[in-house]
């Protein structure tokens, strides 16, 4: 059988700033075969995105498609003309971005929008095209498959937005579906929805897709071959199975390690039990106000010297809150922070210099958290005369140990933010909270901007750091498989509150609470036929509101008892494991519904 | 072609060229006004032999104006008032409306909200009618001058200061040196103002065009600059008399102000530009 896809010898170039032309895909080459999917993975610079939009004959601007072939069902996508290009577009090949929310028009009707290319076309009339938008969005398990459509996109969730870009793309039922990292921006629950949907989709319709990811787990879910790209060139290609278990180029494998659930950083001993270093009590924090929207609630938290808290949730959960509320940029409404038994203030302009030094902070963004008309250097001699008053000889030394320290060259101190990587802005943001020896590091996701492998390298370099510094730090992700492979204990965060708070080991061996029990089986595994072997959930989703004393998890909770825990407030319980866990059902119950091994750390995967 | 040619080529491309051209206009007026004693041929007061609203001649290359004076020497000096008064409030507006508009952003709701809500009455006020009312009240002086002029652009400065300052003051780097513990005016002067001054200067030179005209109209109206001292919005009332006869006298002065404020124009354009590439 001939390729659907064919794709040889293509080579992008894109115009810099000097003018000059310079290739950024060099020579890539692949091909895909009708009803197969091809996942193209990297990390970002890697031509992937590139390579994909040449598939439906586009370049971004400043680029052009310099010489190759890219033939999709026969046709050549770069000898057509402008006339024929809608049509190619439309129904030959059809793209599904990264970004549901910034593809659809805020001001029109879903189903207006998902019709709306088809029906341009002349392929279906305005009833036929909505008729078969309606058994798509069942088909893509979206709630309410007739109604959906008459909401704005604002009115549905950022996974329910991504399922129906997805119907978008399939009105005319292309011969090539190009997904570009279509569930990157997704929390990892609402990913498995997504993901279990478009595999659904794609198996019943044979239809063949390009799939764009940095994912490597993601992508042995969804592809049957996987080209490795870097730097524009293809690293290493061949079937999902082959690349996984025997991965040939040094490059691909050092993907294959970097992968969070697969990924071990060296393990530091828990400290003996001491004094904690940092404390909280019934944190309260709202958004405009003490009356305001609230953000993090009744939080307590215990940290002893050099240990690791992990704290996980969704985006929304509170946890990047709570690390403002920590650090007393958004002062706690209600509750106490201690530092070595000491109350401290809760705003950051009433604690005392000395208390500021103890706890510094890490932001997710390196981009943003260097000031970027400050070179490095400055950045880092700040907080040494701020702190310690040192004079200028002795920050120079100081500053070139810090960058030693995190595994930077000496020159850097010269540069600017701008003109460094963002693995090189995230060690530099780490080596300048690094430079007030504090006790205590809070790191909100820092290593989520990363690409998989970076991030790695920056996960190793702090439980080094732990090491050898013996500081404390509360670990903030949204990734269960990063917070799992360094922190001592865990605190698990649903809408603002701790839904489970306790050790790492309580959490591996169970029961937990149906959040952390969603949250652990959604993290994509490493292996081919993870997903298919997930267990459906017990229940659907609630529609019901929910009470707002009581449990927030209500709606998607699939152990949620009815009448009991969406009226009023949850107890907390402690388990035998030690774990506190917000539930209302009894250890024993959540020890047989999950199915726990009385005692034995089982897989969270049950199967059917 | 190697990468130097290329550079210089750039520099001087076709695109980058009104900015050079501006930036020679701003500095020819600017040692202009500061050498006015130096290179003017005439004390600006003194009389000719050529007679009044006379023609362009070797004596006088501007012509003279309605009392007989030389036209080029007093458009040396009016340039003089005109640059230095409007240079001056500039400054002061947009010093006091940057300060100002940082603060806003860094202090918290009641500052910002006072200080927001006081920008947008006066921003409402009509800067030339204002003027008039002033002056009247208390007569014309260069005092008052400044400080008019100053009063009426600090608002606009403000809220293009403060709308900068609030994105730099949501970034990260600002929320790490408050909770290092840093003051205000660290914040303030190190972290935020360096990544916003080349909008400010943006902002600044598009008000010292304002300012000039201001001056100029105020002037113009016989309430700016007073006789026997002139600036050029009042050198063009003086010979307005002269327009009938196309009186060097009254082209000189118009001339001289359309070339100041274009030039600062097309200077501002191209530091924009120069950002927009970076």
């Amino acid at each position: 059988m001939s390729a659907l896809v064919e794709v040889q010898g293509l080579c992008i170039a894109a115009r810099g700033a000097d003018g000059a032309e310079k290739d950024i895909v060099h020579g890539v080459s692949f091909s895909a075969a009708r009803g197969e999917v091809v996942a193209l993975i990297g990390e970002s610079g890697s031509g992937k995105t590139t390579t994909a939009l040449a598939l439906l004959g586009y370049a971004r601007a400043g680029c052009r498609i310099r010489d190759g072939v890219v033939r999709v069902g026969g046709v050549d996508a770069r000898t057509l003309t402008a006339a024929a290009m809608p049509d190619f577009r439309g129904r030959r090949v059809s793209y599904i971005a990264q970004s549901a929310a910034a593809s659809f028009n805020p001001a029109q009707r879903l189903i207006d929008q998902v019709i709306e290319g088809c029906v341009i076309r002349g392929q279906l009339d305005r009833a036929a095209a909505r008729a078969k938008a309606v058994a798509l969005f069942a088909a893509l398990a979206l709630p309410d498959p007739a109604g959906i459509g008459q909401r704005y996109p604002h009115q549905v969730s950022g996974g329910q937005l991504q399922r129906l870009m997805a119907a978008m793309a399939l009105m005319t039922d292309p011969e090539l579906v190009v997904l570009d990292e279509p569930t990157t921006a997704l929390d990892v629950t609402t990913q498995v929805e997504v993901l279990r949907a478009f595999r659904q989709v794609v198996r019943d319709r044979g239809a063949t897709a390009v799939y764009v990811s940095h994912d490597l787990a993601v992508v042995a879910q969804m592809a049957d071959q996987i080209v490795v790209l870097r730097g524009g060139r293809v690293q290493e290609s061949g079937p999902t199975a082959r690349i996984l278990t025997a991965p040939q180029n040094d490059y691909t494998r050092s993907l294959l390690d970097a992968v969070p659930s697969a990924h071990t950083v060296p393990t530091v001993a828990a400290p003996a039990a001491a004094a904690p270093i940092l404390e909280a009590e019934g944190l309260y924090a709202s958004y405009g106000g003490p009356h305001g929207v609230p953000a993090v609630s009744d939080i307590r938290l215990r940290l002893l010297p050099g240990a690791v808290l992990g704290v996980i949730g969704e985006s929304g959960s509170g946890k990047s809150t709570l690390a403002r509320v920590l650090t007393g940029l958004l002062p706690a409404h209600a509750g106490s922070v201690r530092l070595a038994g000491t109350a401290m203030a809760p705003a950051a302009a009433q604690r005392t210099p000395e208390q500021l030094r103890q706890i510094q902070i890490v932001f997710q963004m390196a981009d943003t958290a260097l000031n970027p008309a400050h070179s490095i250097g400055r950045i880092l001699a700040r907080p040494l005369a701020f702190y310690r008053g040192l004079g200028r000889g002795q920050q120079q030394r100081r500053v070139l140990e810090l960058l030693d320290m995190v595994r930077l060259p000496a020159e850097v101190a010269k540069r600017l933010p701008g003109d460094l990587s963002g693995g090189q802005k995230q060690r530099v943001n780490l080596a300048r909270a690094l430079a007030a020896e504090p006790s205590v590091l809070i790191c909100d996701e820092v290593t989520s901007a990363l690409d998989t492998v970076v991030g790695a390298a920056v996960l190793d370099l702090l439980a080094e750091l732990r090491r050898a510094l013996g500081v404390a730090m509360v670990f903030i992700s949204h990734d269960l498989a990063t917070v799992r492979s360094i922190a001592d204990d865990v605190m698990i965060m649903y809408a603002g509150r701790a839904v489970q708070a306790g050790s790492r080991e309580a959490l591996a061996r169970g029961p937990v609470h149906p959040y952390a029990e969603l949250l652990a089986a959604s993290v994509p595994e490493l292996r081919q036929g993870w997903l298919d072997g997930l267990r459906p959930p017990r229940m659907q989703e609630a529609e019901r509101p929910v009470a707002k004393a009581a449990c927030a998890f209500f709606p998607r909770c699939d152990l949620r008892v009815e009448g009991l825990c969406d009226v009023a407030p949850t107890p907390e319980q402690t388990l035998s494991t030690g774990a506190v866990i917000r539930c209302v059902r009894p250890e024993a119950e959540l020890l047989q519904l999950q199915g726990w091994a009385a005692g034995a750390p089982v897989k969270q995967t049950a199967p059917n | 072609m190697n990468s130097t040619a290329l550079r210089t080529g750039r520099r001087w491309s076709f695109r980058t060229l009104p900015g050079w051209l501006g930036l020679a206009v701003v500095v020819f007026w600017m040692v202009v006004s500061v050498a006015a004693p130096l290179i003017a041929p005439h004390p600006p007061g003194a009389m000719l032999r050529e007679g009044m609203m006379a023609p362009a001649s070797a004596a006088a290359p501007f012509g003279t104006d309605f009392l007989g004076r030389d036209m080029l020497s007093r458009v040396i000096y009016g340039a003089r008032y005109t640059v230095g008064l409007s240079l001056l409030a500039t400054v002061l507006a947009c010093s006091l409306g940057c300060v100002l508009g940082i603060l806003a952003a860094v202090q918290g709701r009641v500052v910002d909200t006072a200080l927001s809500r006081t920008a947008d009455a006066l921003i409402s006020i009509p800067h030339l009618m204002f003027a008039l009312v002033i002056v009247a009240a208390l007569g014309s002086s260069f005092t008052v001058l400044v400080g008019l002029i100053a009063f009426s652009y600090v608002s606009g400065s403000f809220r293009i200061a403060r709308s900068l300052a609030v994105n730099i003051n949501a970034m990260d780097f600002v929320a790490v040196a408050r909770a290092r513990g840093e003051g205000t005016a660290y914040i303030v002067l190190q972290e935020i103002l360096p990544n916003m001054i080349l909008p400010v200067l943006t902002d600044f030179g598009l008000r010292f065009v304002f300012a000039v005209l201001l001056l100029s109209s105020l002037s113009f109206l016989g309430l700016g600059v007073q006789p026997p001292n002139a600036d050029l919005g009042a050198l063009v009332r003086e010979n307005i008399d002269g327009i009938y006869d196309a009186a060097p006298a009254v082209i000189a002065p118009a001339v001289a102000i359309a070339t100041l404020t274009i030039a600062v124009n097309l200077m501002i354009d191209w530091i924009g530009t120069r950002r927009a590439r970076r």
